[in-house]
């Protein structure tokens, strides 16, 4: 088995008096996707914060983030970018009124490997999203939902990172362009991102994923290897649906 | 009115359009990055011109006991954030030393520098430089000890903290300067006649730097990084935490621009002008005006209020001279209005 590169331990976040998780605890290996599952208001949003760094100024995490084995938790957002950490927050956060080159360049504004250029960390998030070269000098602000998803991807992979957080990518898309954006991060595995996955969309997570944990009001209260927790009564009866 | 007298008006309210228009770019910058209405702009105007002056006329600047004063203070505000965060992190060693040498370090390389030459017979360009080595770092100091720690802070809390920071340099400006002006050696005295227009070559002048300094400003936010980190802190400002451009460095960034403009207009007033302590915040408030039209956020149309600006304090000093500042802040009120109604408010992040 691969190393662990991120591993929490009891990371806890609250705002103000309200907990939004509970010690959780995950752990994501080199080249291995992960991902957590679990109703809306869940915590999910704010584990990904709390291990980027990027808590609203009202949040406050306790607990152990380690990255390589080294405790990263008083890393501000700068520095966790410059290890290899990346986040794709769920609303997108693109600069709307400048091109999409220019969203992907200041995506390498804190780039892990000084050695790589800017020209050919854009050239290889062009050859994973093809349609991004086509419209590179298009404002992020005019493209459809899936494009700009691809726009928050492929920022994120600039800074070339070894963990790739992805906070519900699927959200707002249609089902075509969804399976696509689940492809990229499928093929993302090989070339040796660890993907760490939040969705609503369980089936999709759990069908791309390696490993699975559920978060429900701030705890976790499931994990395992996700074709099991893909059959786990528990997963199917609350985010299958009766399908199977 | 003749064409003679149109013409010299015309004139007179572009160059001094230039200048707002400089004013503005600054109000806009600082807006869009931190959503700081950056109301001590004016006090630049006076540093600039006033330190200008003393390098020229041979006396001491005095404005570096201010940024030795500012800089101390600074360095105590690193360090007391750095202690106060003792229980959670290490203390950042390397932090504190850079703080220190910037904030105390460099202005005492500066007042060294400052006693050991003759700036009066070094060549203009280098006075106005060393000018700014002493302004430049003034604005981003005071970023770091008024607004940083507000980072997060509500439109209206920055604008209260500016207005405090506006008269907190006003009061140590009179003391600092005193209450006399002072006027700066012409950049030129050529001249020339257009028919009835007499074209003076310090209007074409301050016209040359600010159209020049607009250009450059326009290459830095689209051709550079730095440039576009700006741009997109004003964007987003979450999208831009994400991408590692800090607030504080983007703030930090926006205040030397704010601080190099502010006191670049000063020193173009300076010789047309009697600079004083306390004359920069009129100029800084019609670069306000300037702002307006451009809602705070779009430099063209600063750029176009700011010639609006110009044009009509022009005229109207010629009309109705009297009534010339009412006339120019007067126009704020049809701007409002106007951009309350044109403005679309629209959804930054559609999907």
């Amino acid at each position: 088995m691969s190393a662990v590169v991120l591993e929490t331990r009891q990371l806890s976040v609250r705002y103000g008096k309200m907990e939004a998780v509970r010690s959780a605890s995950i752990r994501l290996r080199a080249g291995e996707i992960v991902t957590v599952i679990g109703p809306n208001g869940a915590g999910k949003s704010s584990l990904l914060n709390a291990i980027m760094g990027a808590l609203p100024s009202n949040g406050q995490a306790d607990g152990e983030v380690l990255y390589e084995a080294r405790d990263i938790g008083h890393h501000a957002v700068e520095q966790r970018l410059g290890k290899g950490l990346a986040l794709v927050p769920e609303k997108r956060e693109l600069f709307t009124s400048m091109s999409v080159e220019d969203n992907l360049l200041l995506g390498a504004y804190r780039r892990r490997r000084r050695g790589r250029s800017h020209r050919e960390a854009l050239d290889s998030v062009y050859a994973i999203f093809p349609r991004l070269r086509e419209r590179r000098g298009q404002l992020a602000g005019t493209m459809s939902g899936g494009e700009r998803q691809m726009v928050a991807i492929g920022r994120a992979l600039m800074s070339d990172p070894k963990v790739l957080m992805l906070d519900e990518p699927s959200l707002g898309l249609a089902p075509r362009v969804m399976a696509e954006v689940f492809h990229v991060i499928a093929r993302l595995r090989d070339s040796g991102v660890a993907t760490l996955l939040i969705e609503q969309n369980s089936r999709a997570a759990l069908q791309v994923a390696d490993y699975g944990y559920v978060l429900e009001v701030g705890d976790v209260t499931l994990e395992g290897p996700a074709a099991e927790l893909a059959h786990h009564p528990r997963v199917i009866e609350a985010y299958l649906g009766a399908r199977h | 009115m003749d064409f003679g007298i149109f013409a010299v008006l015309a004139q007179d309210g572009v160059t001094n359009a230039a200048v707002y228009a400089l004013l503005a770019m600054a109000l806009v910058l600082v807006f869009s990055v931190t959503r700081i209405i950056f109301l001590p702009q004016g006090e630049f105007i006076g540093f600039g011109a006033l330190t200008l002056a003393a390098l020229q006329g041979g006396q001491f600047p005095r404005l570096l006991w201010l940024l030795i004063g500012v800089g101390v203070l600074c360095f105590a505000v690193d360090l007391l954030a750095a202690l106060r965060q003792r229980r959670y992190k290490p203390l950042p060693r390397r932090q504190l030393l850079w703080s220190a040498g910037e904030n105390l370090f460099y202005p005492l390389l500066l007042w060294a520098l400052a006693q050991s030459f003759d700036w009066s017979a070094v060549p203009m360009l280098g006075q106005i430089l060393f000018t700014l080595a002493v302004t430049v770092p003034l604005g981003v100091m005071l970023y770091r000890v008024a607004f940083q720690p507000l980072a997060e802070a509500s439109v209206l809390v920055l604008l209260i903290v500016a207005v405090g920071v506006h008269f907190a340099l006003i009061g140590l400006g009179l003391f600092i300067f005193g209450p006399e002006g002072s006027t700066t050696q012409a950049f030129t005295d050529w001249s020339a006649e257009f028919g009835a227009l007499l074209m003076s070559g310090q209007s074409l002048v301050v016209i040359a730097v600010a159209a020049g300094l607009i250009a450059a400003l326009y290459l830095f936010f689209e051709r550079t990084l730095f440039g576009k980190a700006l741009r997109a802190t004003a964007v987003n400002r979450r999208g831009a935490q994400l991408v590692g451009i800090g607030t504080a460095q983007a703030g930090r960034m926006a205040f030397a621009l704010a601080a190099a403009l502010g006191s670049l207009a000063g020193i173009l007033i300076g010789p047309l002008n009697t600079v004083g302590y306390d004359s920069g915040f009129i100029v800084a408030l019609k670069g306000f005006v300037a702002a307006i039209v451009g809602g705070l956020a779009s430099y063209p149309l600063a750029a176009a209020g700011a010639l609006l600006v110009g044009l009509l304090e022009s005229y109207a000093s010629f009309w109705a001279s009297a009534y010339k500042e009412v006339i120019v802040f007067t126009l704020i009120i049809p701007l409002l209005a106007w951009r309350s109604l044109a403005s679309v408010h629209t959804d930054e992040e559609g999907a």
